[in-house]
């Protein structure tokens, strides 16, 4: 995984809550188990004009202002919806390494974390101006996140900063894998199984031999 | 002494087998279930990494996302690519040791209705998928929640997952149920009073005297949409109406285990002084049928009430977020939602496909046929709930009705490029998403409770359920 540290380029205004992971990445669009493929499929019910692969040009992304878009900044509850950890390998991608609203569904945002892109946190008044700012022609809509001193500068220079708990800032900043993290605490997984099965054995007994009894 | 706790903070305690500071524990996983859209992927992922299924025993399969649900079905999907998911998920699972429900077995369906059926889904069990609508299982009492692919891998892997303590919510919900109101319509007003994000990521317990009197069937209606709340995971303290569900279950606790594990399950519930965080009331005995007006489960009116205007709502991003959403169902401000027509009426999901369900839309549908026009659709949650359904003759009703009867599965809950309404079809639906093109290119969903997509049904427009069941 990608480590992030700082990222500055045009930033992507999506100023609509509850943006859910079906429009960041619709269904129709995952008919492979690969992990790659995605980044030309993100949000193509907006991006495309129905039925066909032709740009649509009201979608934000199609706009030549935001072309090559590294951060996106949108409302409440960004990614909201189906687990489909497709939607961040769409963003990621696509090139989308940071996401800016006031708030995310939860799975999204776990997501988000193990594939090295952002999801920053700003108050909703914050977001409105930076999404204000993103917005009005005579600014161009650069931004800065630094995940170091966990701040972020808006197109107008305004500087905000954030919080993220320091485990996921570390991994993102490490680019770290947790599974081998959490492999290497073998022993106390084990020590634990072994004195949870004295107290609850019956979530360790063989599901199959209880199965085959009723069959 | 030990400080009260909730109930999640009891689970939470029972599974944690590390503290790795920032207030995140590492919890055992008690059960891992799989499906065929993203397991074969998670399975994939393990064998490339050169790592191991850690228990297998305690995973279990299902085929319900992708599969066809017409009658006489085989392994060929509408949905294209459907052929490397279903093959890549049973290679994987054979080669790991791990059982899955095919589509031969008696005993499949969508992952969250057959865990319960099952007996795999118990009170105080740590519980996930890859799934955002695993929630569902806190109906039962387990602490479940939805995960990607990558945190699949982890609990495969490990048995094992990373997770940052939650703030504590309780959502009690007091009084009775008028005849005609559900479960379905207790959760959507309340996301409808709180906001799609209400929920803050907590683990949320609901409870008060609704929730008590409810059936298992229900409290998972209300856990299921605990995600569309905006809340980590939803859970029901568990009690004499969990513990008779589970008796005699092939996968509950067998012998002496089953009294151990019942005299365990006895103990979780939150002690009466256990601090919560947020705590939100609702008069039950106030509440009607409740439906979706707009592309958010937050965009909820009770079935008799104006939609709303966007100019009441309090910042600019939220008043264009209405309009979007407007424009996109073409539900008119001001007007109720009763008497809007619709072309097709979809009773399935997670949400809503269990035999209770089937037996509220049985209810309305007996004696009465579907609108002129009308597609309607019955998929039963479980190959064990339609069969349930037919040995009621509940069948007979939906088919006497006009409605198709199928095989169990997630069906028309989502459009993956196969099954669908057709275009720019209003739809009302028992499931628990109504995103833009959710159920298909242009399809505008409303989302309601089996009660009142049957009344609607039959009115051939948005109706409400209360009318018909008077009569």
């Amino acid at each position: 995984m990608e480590p992030f540290r700082r990222i500055a380029g045009t930033s992507a205004p999506m100023p609509i809550d509850n943006v859910d992971t079906d429009a960041i990445i619709p269904s129709k669009e995952t008919q492979s188990t690969a992990r790659t493929g995605y980044g030309e499929k993100l949000f193509a019910n907006w991006r495309y004009l129905p039925g066909t692969r032709a740009p649509n040009p009201d979608f934000v992304l199609n706009n030549p202002r935001y072309a090559g878009a590294q951060l996106l900044v949108a409302g409440r509850n960004f990614g909201c919806g189906s687990s489909r950890e497709a939607a961040v390998w769409a963003l990621s991608q696509f090139g989308v390494r940071a996401v800016i609203a006031e708030s995310y569904g939860a799975i999204f945002r776990n997501n988000c974390i193990r594939n090295g892109v952002l999801p920053a946190v700003l108050p909703i008044a914050a977001v409105e101006q930076v999404l204000a700012e993103l917005a009005d022609g005579a600014i161009a809509p650069q931004m800065a996140v630094d995940l170091e001193t966990c701040t972020i500068v808006s197109p107008s220079g305004a500087v905000f900063g954030f919080q993220i708990g320091s485990l996921e800032r570390e991994m993102l900043m490490q680019g770290a894998d947790e599974i081998e993290l959490t492999l290497m605490k073998r022993p106390l997984i084990e020590a634990f199984r072994a004195r949870d099965q004295a107290l609850r054995p019956w979530v360790y007994a063989s599901q199959e031999a209880t199965h085959a009894q009723d069959h | 002494m030990t400080a009260p706790r909730t109930l999640v903070e009891k689970i939470w305690a029972a599974h944690a087998v590390a503290e790795l500071g920032d207030a995140t524990d590492l919890l055992h996983i008690d059960r891992i279930f799989l499906h065929e859209r993203s397991g074969g992927r998670m399975l994939q992922g393990l064998a490339e990494a050169g790592r191991k299924v850690f228990d297998p025993a305690m995973v279990l399969g299902t085929l319900d996302h992708i599969i066809d649900t017409n009658p006489g079905r085989t392994d060929a999907t509408k949905f294209p690519g459907g052929a490397e998911f279903i093959a890549a998920f049973r290679d994987g699972a054979r080669a790991a040791g791990i059982r899955v429900f095919d589509l031969d077995d008696p005993a499949q369906g969508i992952a969250h209705v057959i865990a319960p059926e099952l007996g795999s889904a118990q009170p105080g069990l740590t519980m996930v998928c890859g799934d955002s609508h695993t929630c569902t299982l806190g109906g039962m009492g387990a602490l479940a929640w939805g995960i990607g692919v990558t945190q699949g891998e982890h609990a495969l892997a490990t048995q094992c997952l990373p997770a940052g303590r939650p703030k504590q919510m309780r959502v009690r919900f007091d009084g009775a149920l008028a005849d005609g109101v559900t479960a379905k319509d207790m959760v959507l007003h309340l996301i409808r009073t709180h906001g799609a994000r209400g929920g803050d990521g907590c683990a949320l317990e609901y409870a008060g005297s609704a929730v008590e009197a409810m059936s298992c069937a229900g409290r998972m209606t209300l856990c299921n949409m605990a995600v569309e709340f905006g809340a980590w995971t939803g859970i029901v303290a568990p009690d004499e109406t969990t513990i008779a569900y589970l008796a005699g279950r092939p996968y509950a606790p067998q012998r002496a285990d089953w009294d151990a594990a019942v005299a365990w399950w006895r103990t979780l519930r939150s002690d009466g002084d256990a601090r919560f965080d947020r705590e939100i009331v609702i008069n039950a005995a106030g509440l009607s049928p409740s439906v979706t007006w707009g592309t958010s489960s937050e965009q909820t009116v009770g079935v008799d009430e104006p939609v709303p205007a966007p100019g009441g709502f309090a910042d600019a991003v939220a008043r264009a977020s209405a309009e979007k959403a407007l424009a996109y169902t073409g539900a008119e401000p001001g007007r109720p939602l009763a008497g809007l027509s619709i072309d097709a009426a979809f009773i399935g999901s997670c949400a809503n496909s269990r035999i209770e369900d089937l037996r509220d839309a049985a209810r309305v549908l007996a004696g009465r046929k579907v609108a002129a026009g009308v597609t309607a659709i019955c998929v039963p949650g479980s190959t064990p709930v339609k069969r349930q359904a037919e040995a009621e003759g509940l069948d007979r009703i939906f088919k006497a009705a006009g409605f198709q009867w199928r095989e169990a599965g997630c069906s028309l809950c989502f459009y993956n490029g196969g099954d669908s309404f057709g275009s720019a079809r209003r739809v009302i639906s028992s499931t628990n998403r109504n995103f833009e093109n959710r159920q298909g290119p242009g399809v505008r969903t409303h989302l309601a409770s089996p009660l009142t997509v049957a009344a609607s049904a039959v009115a051939g427009a948005i109706a409400d359920p209360r009318a018909l069941l008077r009569r």
